[in-house]
Formats: structure tokens, C-alpha cells, sequence
């Protein structure tokens, strides 16, 4: 029996403001705030609260048979803790109802995945923190910033914990395969891999609302009956998109509501189910394995990493921003922490590449705009850093000055407790022997 | 002494030297009490100084007769000029230009910059100096750059005074040699017509005597100099948030400025003096390719790039340097080190600059060596004594370049042509 694997990706990044020259060493604060609630707002109100309601009809009039997984960036939670804490309250009601499976990603929604490994380990240890807290589970599935995905990924995936992963599924790595099957990866046979179906995703995500098409306008029976004229043997359609392509990409009036309130219907006709990825994981074995020797993303054309670093500015910024990944680990400042996350979302080397000139959404007016705003703050960030402590010192001194000082303070603190029993046993005694005298 | 000036560009809406020389030049002659100085500028914005020279604006000379009475020209144009002075001009409109495409009172349209159709535009600029030169009342022509170079020609036809052009930049210089033929026709023209030629340095004079074939005895050279900054400019405080050394570049990001050679020498200097940070403030056509180039030498957390600097903010950017560098291919004169040094910022010039022939307390290099640029760098920023020096005898000497002087070496020459 065919299933239906539905995944949406929700991220906002915290847009900079403009940063000047002059700045540097006098403003400490970096976003712009009246940007970023405006589209936080205008983008809860066109798609993340009418589409979480959708959902929730979905469910609903399916009978529970209707299933869906979501990544939220907490980079996007932050965002609407703050401003559309709304949005929030309707997620944890699609929680409750027990059909939807929250995954794991970096909490930044950053590259970090392909700069320091440290870094991406801290950065996910963090977003199942913050999934857990807001909706009680703690993340099985791995999915990565824009589904990037390599080998080298895959090992540091699975030595997390991870037992499966979502990614693209880019025909140069799949080449006459099909992604309607479960893969694994070649370098870590355990780990289980759902590749996304370009063709009736894009559908959704693409083509949708476009005239020209020639299967315009797509309606759930069509695109049902599609699905179900795949050949027998392919079990799994991996349905992976942004979650603005409802309401925000196409807005309501395309009627992208209604089309996926009708899909519960039509694929019950036809015998189709819907999971959630652990439940494929759980129920179907991998057929195959694939090898990904160059990180691949589900983005362009080309379908790789050439967006966020594949011009000279991008990797220099990228550069610069790993340089001081150590040493900011080593912080206590809790703002210094909280800006590195902000400073790490893919979006601020989105905006610099040269590849979508005139196309694509970026607050700046040109790539060159993007990375000098971009460096300024970095370079205001990196002084704050750096003041902390002496630069002189290399970061493997300082860590282990630093865990010195930390076990004395522990060693200190035992010690006082250890005064304090023998002092009050000293009391005690004291009592017991004047009672006796 | 009546003149009549031809020019481009007026404070305070400036895009580049000329301006800048062209406001120096004329404060300066007016102190002489005798001189009597009309300056037509494309498009004046009507908050000019006009307290030393009288303005006109070529798009509020009419070509064409239209009929209007004093209120309707008095409420279009009592802003920029005395209504008065428009039918003045109009009483000498010399030919039939109504196939041109003018405005409702016989004007033509300028944009006061430097547009695509910037050829047209000096050519409107001649015909309308044809009318002017027929009203005003002027003892000599002098036409600044080569822009005004037709309308200063004109003008000398029609009235038969000596004509003055002032080179303040020649194409063969902005171009490295591959000059554009319709400018290098212009300027020669505009020289040959000439009846002296005035260059901003001796390097352009030779220029001029070499690449344009004029005649040695016709061509003298009157350094520009630089006006003395307000007070207000000068406690403006230092607004930089870092304590690094600040090393600076101002003005147009564009080959003859030699952008490339401060990127690759503040390379070498922050491989040695790492707690450094370099400005490259102004924008221009090789913006980018310095920001690329910036990136692929791995200093771009240290090389900020501010975009072009108005008025107040150029001081801003000085005050907070420690170093102000104009490595210049080729450059005319340079009036950018002269602020610079106003404030109290030591200077770097290229030696093929106009201004390294009367600068004696800035350090000189040749443009294309790189290493003797990151050593003049590094060294004005660490040795604290060398600095110190630069900044006092550096603004003893510019405070005693005046336009005043400029003024006076022009009125000699004026007087040399009117009593010939």
C-alpha cells in the first residue's frame, strides 16, 4: 500500500539592520526588528495559522488517518515566541493530536554542517532542546538546513543518535533510480534516508498556481490518481517543501487550501496512506544505498551548496564566521551566544550570492550590500569576542585554564560542605556532652 | 576686472574636484576687490553661495521666444534668479531653435550631472551660452574642464574676449592613454581656441604640451589649493568604536584612483600589524571588484567599504583615520590629501599625482610599488613620533596653500590678455 510522507520546513531568519563603519564598537545591536515582525506577521497571518488550521481539518476529517512532520528552526520559534505567539499555541494543538512528527535540525537553521562539527553537534543538541520543551517530544528524524546533505554528514548524523533522515533526492545521485523507495547511506549502512520527489513536490511548490502549465489548474483527484499510477513496487512519496508554498507562495486565492483539504479524501479512495517519516522507517527496509561525495541541498537548479558558498565573498564571510567558532564556545555571555546563533542562518549567505541576480527575496539592494552589512557586524561581533579574554591566550589554554578554574571552584564548594558536616557534627557532639555532664 | 565663467558643477552639490576647485577658485579671485565674477553652472539648486559671484543657470536661459509676463516668470524662477535677468537673456536670442525640445519658458533641460547623453548636453550648454555671451557685460571668457570648452569657444566668437580654458583633468590622463576621440576633440579643440591654458599641476601641463601639441608659452600652471574648514568642521569628534589604527582611502572607486594597489598593500600591512582597519569610502564602477578582490586576500573582516561620503560625513571619515592614503595613477591635482592633512591626518600620495609638486610634509610613493606603500603604512601607524610629526608640519603647510594665491596667479594672467 502507497503512503504519502508530508514534510514542511519553517525558518525565519533575524534580518540585520544597516550596520555602518561607524558602528563597529559603538552599536551592539544588530537585527532589524520592524522588518522582522512585520514579515513574522504578515507570513503568520497568510500561511502558518490558516495552514495549521488546515492541517487540523485534515486530521479531522480524515478520521486520524491523515499525517504530517514539520521542522521549525529555532531561530523561527524565537520569532514567534516573540511576536505571533499565536502560532505557536496552534502548533502544539496539531502536537496534541498525536498525527504529527516534529524533526531535528540545527538550531540556527545554519550552514554549520559544513564548517565546524562541533559547532553542528551543539547547534541540534540545542533545537531538540527547544522542541522538547515547547512540544513535549523529543526528535527521532534528522532533517538538515535545506536538506544539505553529504557522506560526511551522514556519519556525523548518525553518530548523534539519528537513525533516519530526510533529504533531496538530486538526480545526478540518483540517476535512473527512483526516490520512491527507502535508501541508506553508503557510509553508514544504518542510517535510513527519504528522498524527496521532485517532481510531485514541485508540483505543489512550482507549478501550482502557474497558467502556463500545461496541467493547469491541478486538482486533488488529478493529482492523487498520478501518485497512484506509480508503479506498484514504489511504496513511499516523499512530499518535501517550504510551508509558506501554503498561502504565502500561493496565496489562498489559488486555492492551495482547499486543494489539500480535499487530498484525505481522494487518497482513501485509492488506497493511500499517509506517514510520518519514522513511521516509514519503522515499517519499510532500505532497497539500496547512495553515496553523496559533494554536499547536495534541494535549492537551484543545480541542487548543491553553490548558493550559500559558492562565490569568493560568501567563503570568506563563511571563513571569518568558523575562525571563531572555538572561542566563542568558550563565552559565558549570554548575549555574545545568543548573536552567534542569529549571525550563523544560511539567509545571510543567501543574500550575497551572485547566482539569482533580480530574482529571489533579500532586503539588500545587490550581493555586494549583503556582505558588507553582513562583515561590519561580524567584525563588531568578533572585537566583542575577543575583548572577553586576551587574545594572547590560544583557545586550548584558555579551555583548559578555564576547566581548571572550574573543578577548583567544585573542589572549593565540596570541600565547604564538607566543613559545614564536620562543624555541625562538632555541635552536636558538643550538646551530647554537656547533656551527659 | 568682469569675467565670465563657464563651469560644471557648484558647491554643494558636488560629485568630484571640479567642484570643490571651482567654489576655491572663485572665493579666492572675488577677495581681490576689482573682480567681478559670473559663473554659469547646468543647474543650479538655489541654495548656492552667491555672496562673492553672481550664478546663472543654463536651464533658466531661454533659446526660444515665449511669450510670459514678469509674475508668471517671477513664480518659476524667483528662487535661482531675478526675474529681470530672463528677459534680459531672452532680448538676445540669436538664432531659431524652436525645433529644440525646450520647456514652457524657452529653457532647455539639464541634469546638473554627468548623464549618458552628457555629449548632448555640453552641446545645449554652447548654444545656450551663446545667449548669454550676447547680454553679459565681461572683460574675459574662462571655461573650466572640458565640458564648457564649445561654450567658452562660442562665447569668444561672439564677443571677441580673450578666452581662458582651465584643464583640471584631461581624458588621457582618466583614460591611461586609450582616450575617447569625441572628448580628446573637445579638449583640443577648446585648447587650440584658447587664447591662454591654465593646468592644475605641471604634470597635466606637460600633458597638455605632449599629448595635446600646444604651444609651451600658452600654458601655465596655477596649483589649486584648499579652503580653510570651519570650526564646526574641525571639533568634530572622533566617532570610530574601535581602538584600531585606521587607514583610509576616499574617493572614486575607479582605475585612475589606483583602488587596487591600497587593497593589496593593506593585505601586506595586516599580515604584520594585524590589529589595523582599512576604509575604503566613495563608490564608483570598481566598487565591487575591490570587495571581491578584499574577499579572495582573507582581510575582509578588516576592510570596510562605507559607500560614497556627503559633505559633512567626508570630515567625519578623516577625523576618525590615522592615515590617509591616494595611491593615483594618474591624478591632475588631488585636492582629497590637502582636506586630509587639514585635519589633521598625515597623507600618502602617489608621486604621479598633481598635488606631490607643492605637498613637501606628505610621504610619496610610486603607485604601482606595493611594498613601499605597505611600508609607508605601517610606518606612520607604529612609530607614534613619525605621525606626530606629519600631522603638525603637514597642517602648517596646507593651511598656507590659499586659493587667495591661485586667485592672484590667474588675475596676472587675466591682466597679461586684456592689455595685449
Amino acid at each position: 500500500m502507497k503512503t504519502i510522507c508530508f514534510y514542511f520546513q519553517i525558518h525565519q531568519p533575524f534580518r540585520l539592520k544597516r550596520y555602518r563603519f561607524f558602528d563597529i564598537g559603538n552599536d551592539h545591536y544588530y537585527y532589524d526588528d520592524f522588518q522582522n515582525e512585520e514579515i513574522i506577521h504578515r507570513i503568520a497571518e497568510r500561511c502558518y495559522l490558516p495552514a495549521n488550521k488546515t492541517m487540523l481539518e485534515m486530521i479531522k476529517s480524515s478520521g486520524g488517518k491523515f499525517k504530517v512532520s514539520f521542522s521549525i528552526s529555532g531561530m523561527a520559534l524565537e520569532q514567534m515566541e516573540i511576536y505571533t505567539p499565536e502560532v505557536i499555541d496552534s502548533f502544539k494543538e496539531l502536537a496534541a493530536t498525536g498525527n504529527v512528527e516534529f524533526l531535528s535540525e540545527t538550531y540556527a537553521h545554519s550552514l554549520a554542517s559544513l564548517g565546524d562539527p562541533a559547532e553542528f553537534k551543539h547547534q541540534v543538541e540545542k533545537q531538540e532542546d527547544k522542541i522538547q520543551t515547547l512540544f513535549g517530544v523529543r526528535p527521532k528524524v534528522f532533517r538538515n538546513t535545506e536538506l544539505i546533505y553529504s557522506d560526511d554528514i551522514s556519519e556525523l548524523v548518525y553518530g548523534m543518535g539519528y537513525r533516519g533522515m530526510l533529504t533531496e533526492g538530486a538526480k545526478h545521485i540518483l540517476g535512473w533510480k527512483s526516490p520512491n523507495y527507502v535508501y541508506s547511506s553508503m557510509v553508514e549502512s544504518n542510517l535510513k534516508l527519504l528522498l524527496k520527489n521532485d517532481r510531485f513536490s514541485e508540483d505543489l511548490s512550482d507549478r501550482f498556481a502557474n497558467y502556463n502549465w500545461s496541467e493547469y489548474p491541478l486538482t486533488a483527484d488529478k493529482y492523487i490518481r498520478w501518485i497512484a499510477d506509480t508503479p506498484e513496487s514504489e511504496q513511499v512519496i516523499n512530499l518535501f517543501m517550504n510551508y509558506e508554498v501554503l498561502g504565502s507562495l500561493h496565496p489562498a486565492e489559488t486555492g492551495i487550501f482547499e486543494f489539500f483539504k480535499a487530498l484525505p479524501r481522494f487518497a482513501a479512495e485509492k488506497g493511500i496512506s499517509f506517514s510520518t517519516p519514522s513511521e516509514v522507517f519503522a515499517l519499510m527496509k532500505p532497497v539500496d544505498s547512495i553515496s553523496v561525495a559533494y554536499p547536495i541541498s534541494w535549492v537551484d537548479e543545480e541542487r548543491d551548496c553553490s548558493s550559500w558558498i559558492g562565490n569568493t565573498l560568501q567563503q570568506e564571510a563563511f571563513r571569518k564566521l568558523n575562525e571563531i567558532c572555538g572561542r566563542v564556545r568558550l563565552s559565558q555571555t549570554r548575549r555574545i551566544r545568543q548573536d552567534w546563533y542569529y549571525l550563523q542562518s544560511s539567509d545571510h549567505f543567501y543574500y550575497m550570492s551572485t547566482k539569482h541576480l533580480g530574482t529571489g527575496f533579500s532586503p539588500y539592494d545587490n550581493p555586494y550590500d549583503a556582505f558588507n552589512n553582513y562583515m561590519n557586524v561580524l567584525s563588531d561581533f568578533i572585537v566583542r569576542v575577543k575583548a572577553e579574554f586576551p587574545e594572547t591566550i590560544e583557545n586550548e589554554e584558555l579551555n583548559s585554564l578555564l576547566t581548571t578554574i572550574k573543578n577548583q571552584g567544585e573542589e572549593i564548594e565540596s570541600l565547604h560542605k564538607e566543613i559545614d558536616r564536620l562543624k555541625r557534627r562538632e555541635k552536636v557532639e558538643k550538646k551530647e556532652k554537656t547533656a551527659l555532664k | 576686472m568682469k569675467a565670465l565663467m563657464f563651469g560644471w558643477e557648484f558647491p554643494p552639490h558636488i560629485l568630484g574636484g571640479l567642484g570643490t576647485a571651482s567654489y576655491g577658485l572663485t572665493r579666492g579671485m572675488a577677495l581681490q576687490p576689482d573682480m567681478d565674477i559670473t559663473f554659469c553652472i547646468p543647474k543650479p539648486w538655489g541654495d548656492e553661495d552667491q555672496s562673492f559671484l553672481k550664478i546663472v543657470g543654463m536651464n533658466n536661459v531661454p533659446i526660444v521666444w515665449r511669450d510670459v509676463n514678469m509674475d508668471y516668470v517671477r513664480n518659476r524662477l524667483s528662487k535661482v534668479m531675478d526675474p529681470q535677468k530672463y528677459f534680459d537673456f531672452r532680448n538676445h536670442i540669436y538664432a531659431d531653435f524652436s525645433y529644440r525640445h525646450v520647456n514652457d519658458l524657452g529653457c532647455l533641460e539639464f541634469s546638473g550631472r554627468y548623464p549618458d547623453n552628457l555629449l548632448e548636453e555640453i552641446n545645449n550648454y554652447s548654444i545656450v551660452a551663446g545667449v548669454v555671451a550676447r547680454t553679459e557685460q565681461y572683460d574675459i571668457i574662462h571655461a573650466h574642464d572640458w565640458l564648457t570648452y564649445p561654450a567658452g569657444i562660442h562665447a569668444k566668437n561672439v564677443s571677441g574676449k580673450p578666452l581662458v580654458v582651465h584643464v583640471h583633468a584631461t581624458d588621457y590622463d582618466r583614460s591611461r592613454g586609450s582616450v575617447n576621440p569625441s572628448v580628446y576633440a573637445i579638449e583640443k579643440n577648446g585648447m587650440d581656441n584658447a587664447d591662454h591654458i591654465i593646468t592644475v599641476s605641471n604634470l597635466t601641463r606637460l600633458t597638455v604640451i605632449e599629448k595635446y601639441h600646444q604651444d609651451p608659452a600658452k600654458v601655465t600652471t596655477v596649483h589649486n589649493a584648499v579652503e580653510p574648514l570651519d570650526p564646526e568642521i574641525l571639533s568634530i569628534p572622533d566617532k570610530k568604536g574601535v581602538k584600531d589604527k585606521i587607514v583610509t582611502f576616499l574617493g572614486r572607486i575607479t582605475m585612475q584612483k589606483g583602488p587596487e594597489y591600497f587593497v593589496e598593500a593593506a593585505a601586506k600591512v595586516l599580515a604584520k600589524s594585524p590589529h589595523t582597519r582599512f576604509v575604503m569610502a566613495g563608490s564608483g564602477d570598481m566598487m565591487n571588484q575591490m570587495i571581491q578582490l578584499a574577499a579572495k586576500r582573507d582581510i575582509s573582516d578588516r576592510f570596510h567599504f562605507t559607500g560614497f561620503m556627503k559633505g559633512k560625513q567626508v570630515y567625519e571619515v578623516f577625523k576618525a583615520s590615522d592615515v590617509y592614503v591616494m595611491p593615483s595613477v594618474s591624478e591632475p591635482f588631488g585636492i582629497s590629501p590637502l582636506e586630509a592633512m587639514q585635519c589633521g591626518v598625515p597623507s600618502i600620495i602617489s608621486k604621479q599625482s598633481g598635488c606631490a609638486e607643492i605637498l613637501n610634509y606628505a610621504v610619496k610613493v610610486d603607485y604601482w610599488d606595493i611594498e613601499a606603500l605597505a611600508d609607508a603604512m605601517y610606518s606612520i601607524i607604529t612609530y607614534p613620533a613619525l605621525h606626530k610629526f606629519l600631522q603638525e608640519e603637514g597642517k602648517k603647510e596646507v593651511d598656507n596653500i590659499k586659493w587667495e594665491y591661485a586667485g592672484q596667479k590667474i588675475r596676472r594672467i587675466y591682466d597679461t590678455l586684456v592689455n595685449k
